[in-house]
């Protein structure tokens, strides 16, 4: 079941490569020797929207290069953490170091929705995450190697409207990683696609990470998608932090593995008995 | 593609020499009815002379160059006025889409007087301007203004949230912001003013030349009616129409020019 299952992905979305796994593991070794990923962090952040206090105190270490997923039920403050962590909002107290600084410009923050400008060709979307790089004089060819880093290096002419959602999220995933960040925060970027899509845009967020070795931030409500893709599961419950697995499986992992269900089902039933005593779920 | 951008598409024949008159079937259809209408004698001459007699009393007009006179100017003051009025309106929804202090400090202003008909400032304007050229620019730059005005404020105010975020993420200036994110956002949304600034602007040109005028399509039209000439006055009507018609379909071509991005330009 699961390997017809990752044929047809690899059909309706051609990112994943029969190569894919050879291509990984030798991507994976060279990424080991030049990780350019950020150390992260985090101490006594909190953050209130009036009088509803959304973080209360969190306090956070990621290594450089991890790959950590943010999980919690909806409205516990895990896309207010990777606001704050994106520079998106202000901490109302604590603070976020990124390495030695106090404040890196190398983040980059990919959302849910894919954000295209309508109006520009997929590769002037994509060079707008250059930055300030935007008029240097490889942009275009730094561009157009992002674009052709998630499979898309055909459409680069093409107005964002015409593309299909996985392809939109994958340009903006190119628009991300055009300026070499070196730490990605992802706020359910995958919240949108359908099942198959979602699959194999996981595995095309795992090459790309393992390829340039940047670290990992990712929120999501999909349990199995974050003990699937990361390093680490932070579940957040209340605005803080009420669980930290370390999910220590060889990669490439396999989708419904016993290994990987156990640990989903442990954090699941841990956010589940967390709901029993509060009723908004 | 939703079903209804698919609509047209499937709706329209295949003969792409055809494709082009469809539009024109109508109009050229009542043309036809009423020249028969008129040959028969079921409509009286002194009530609508025929197709045929308008063509013939433009013919003569254009002869005697008064036609291509009376054009030109009413053509040129519906441009300078357009023209003035319309950066005027420009400016202010720029100033007061991204200003929030500008737009608090004459956005009310703005829409007092916008509720008040510009034609209604005719006598005013007569007694502040004559019947000079001057009359005729403010009253079409006055009722352009408001479109234009209106509208690039409303595409302004309603670009994309997520858009600018993602922009100021990016690390655009606020320049680049306004090119790249603010401005093409906004575009549609000022077509739409455009368009309807366009009709507003021959509205008041031609009852600003019908009342105080001594030159133009409006003034031909009021001579005409003096000396009973009702070929003329059908004629002028006939003008505006296609003059109205000529404007839409310069900011149509125009549209297609710098919205090809959007979906409902797109041919496929």
């Amino acid at each position: 079941m699961q390997e017809v299952l990752r044929f047809q992905s690899a059909d309706a979305e051609p990112v994943a490569r029969a190569d894919f796994i050879a291509e990984a593991q030798q991507l994976r070794r060279g990424s080991e020797a030049t990780s350019r990923g950020l150390s992260l962090t985090i101490r006594g952040l909190r953050k209130s929207f009036g009088d509803n206090e959304v973080l209360r105190g969190i306090d956070l270490h990621v290594p450089a290069g991890q790959f950590v997923a943010i999980v919690g039920r909806s409205g516990c403050g895990k896309s207010t953490l990777l606001r704050l962590i994106g520079g998106l909002e202000a901490p109302g107290g604590g603070g976020i170091a990124f390495g030695e600084g106090p404040r890196a410009q190398d983040v980059r923050v990919m959302f849910q929705e894919p954000r295209l400008l309508p109006w520009a060709r997929v590769l002037s979307n994509v060079e707008v995450g250059l930055g300030g790089e935007r008029s240097s004089a490889d942009a275009q060819a730094r561009a157009e190697r992002a674009l052709v880093e998630v499979g898309l290096g055909d459409k680069r002419g093409q107005w964002p409207s015409v593309l299909s959602g996985g392809q939109k999220q994958r340009v903006a995933l190119a628009r991300a990683l055009v300026s070499q960040p070196r730490v990605l925060a992802f706020d359910e970027p995958l919240g949108a696609l359908d099942a198959l899509t979602r699959i194999s845009m996981q595995q095309l967020l795992e090459r790309v990470w393992r390829d340039q070795g940047f670290t990992a931030i990712l929120v999501t409500h999909d349990v199995a998608e974050a003990v699937a893709l990361a390093d680490r599961v932070v579940v957040i419950e209340d605005g803080r932090i009420a669980l930290d697995v370390t999910i220590d499986l060889p990669r490439p992992r396999r989708r419904g593995s016993a290994e990987l269900a156990a640990l989903e089902g442990e954090i699941l039933k841990h956010l589940l008995e967390g709901s029993e005593d509060t009723s908004d779920l | 593609m939703s079903l209804i951008d698919s609509l047209p598409r499937v709706s329209a024949p295949k003969l792409p020499g055809l494709d082009g008159l469809i539009p024109w079937i109508v109009p050229l259809a009542i043309v036809l009815v009423w020249q028969l209408a008129c040959v028969t004698g079921f409509v009286p001459s002194r009530v609508l002379p025929a197709p045929t007699d308008v063509a013939l009393a433009g013919w003569k007009l254009l002869l005697s160059g008064e036609l291509i006179r009376n054009i030109w100017v009413s053509f040129w003051r519906a441009s300078i006025g357009f023209l003035i009025g319309g950066s005027i309106g420009f400016a202010f929804g720029l100033a007061n889409g991204l200003s929030q202090l500008s737009a608090r400090l004459t956005d009310t202003t703005l829409q007092m007087v916008r509720n008040i008909p510009h034609l209604a400032l005719i006598p005013l304007v007569i007694l502040w301007f004559g019947i000079d050229e001057s009359a005729k620019l403010f009253l079409v730059a006055l009722g352009v203004f408001f479109p234009i005005y209106l509208n690039t404020l409303h595409g302004i105010r309603t670009v994309d949230p997520q858009l600018i975020e993602m922009g100021r993420i990016y690390g655009m200036t606020d320049g680049e912001l306004f090119r790249r994110v603010i401005f093409p956002g906004a575009l549609p949304s000022i077509f739409v003013g455009l368009r309807f600034a366009l009709g507003i602007m021959w509205l008041t040109l031609i009852v600003a030349e019908t009342i105080a005028a001594s030159s133009g399509l409006g003034y031909m039209a009021m001579q005409a009616r003096e000396f009973m000439l009702i070929d003329v006055v059908v004629l002028s009507i006939l003008i505006y129409a296609l003059l109205g018609k000529l404007a839409d379909s310069a900011s149509r071509a125009l549209e297609r020019l710098t919205l090809s991005w959007h979906p409902a330009f797109q041919k496929k």
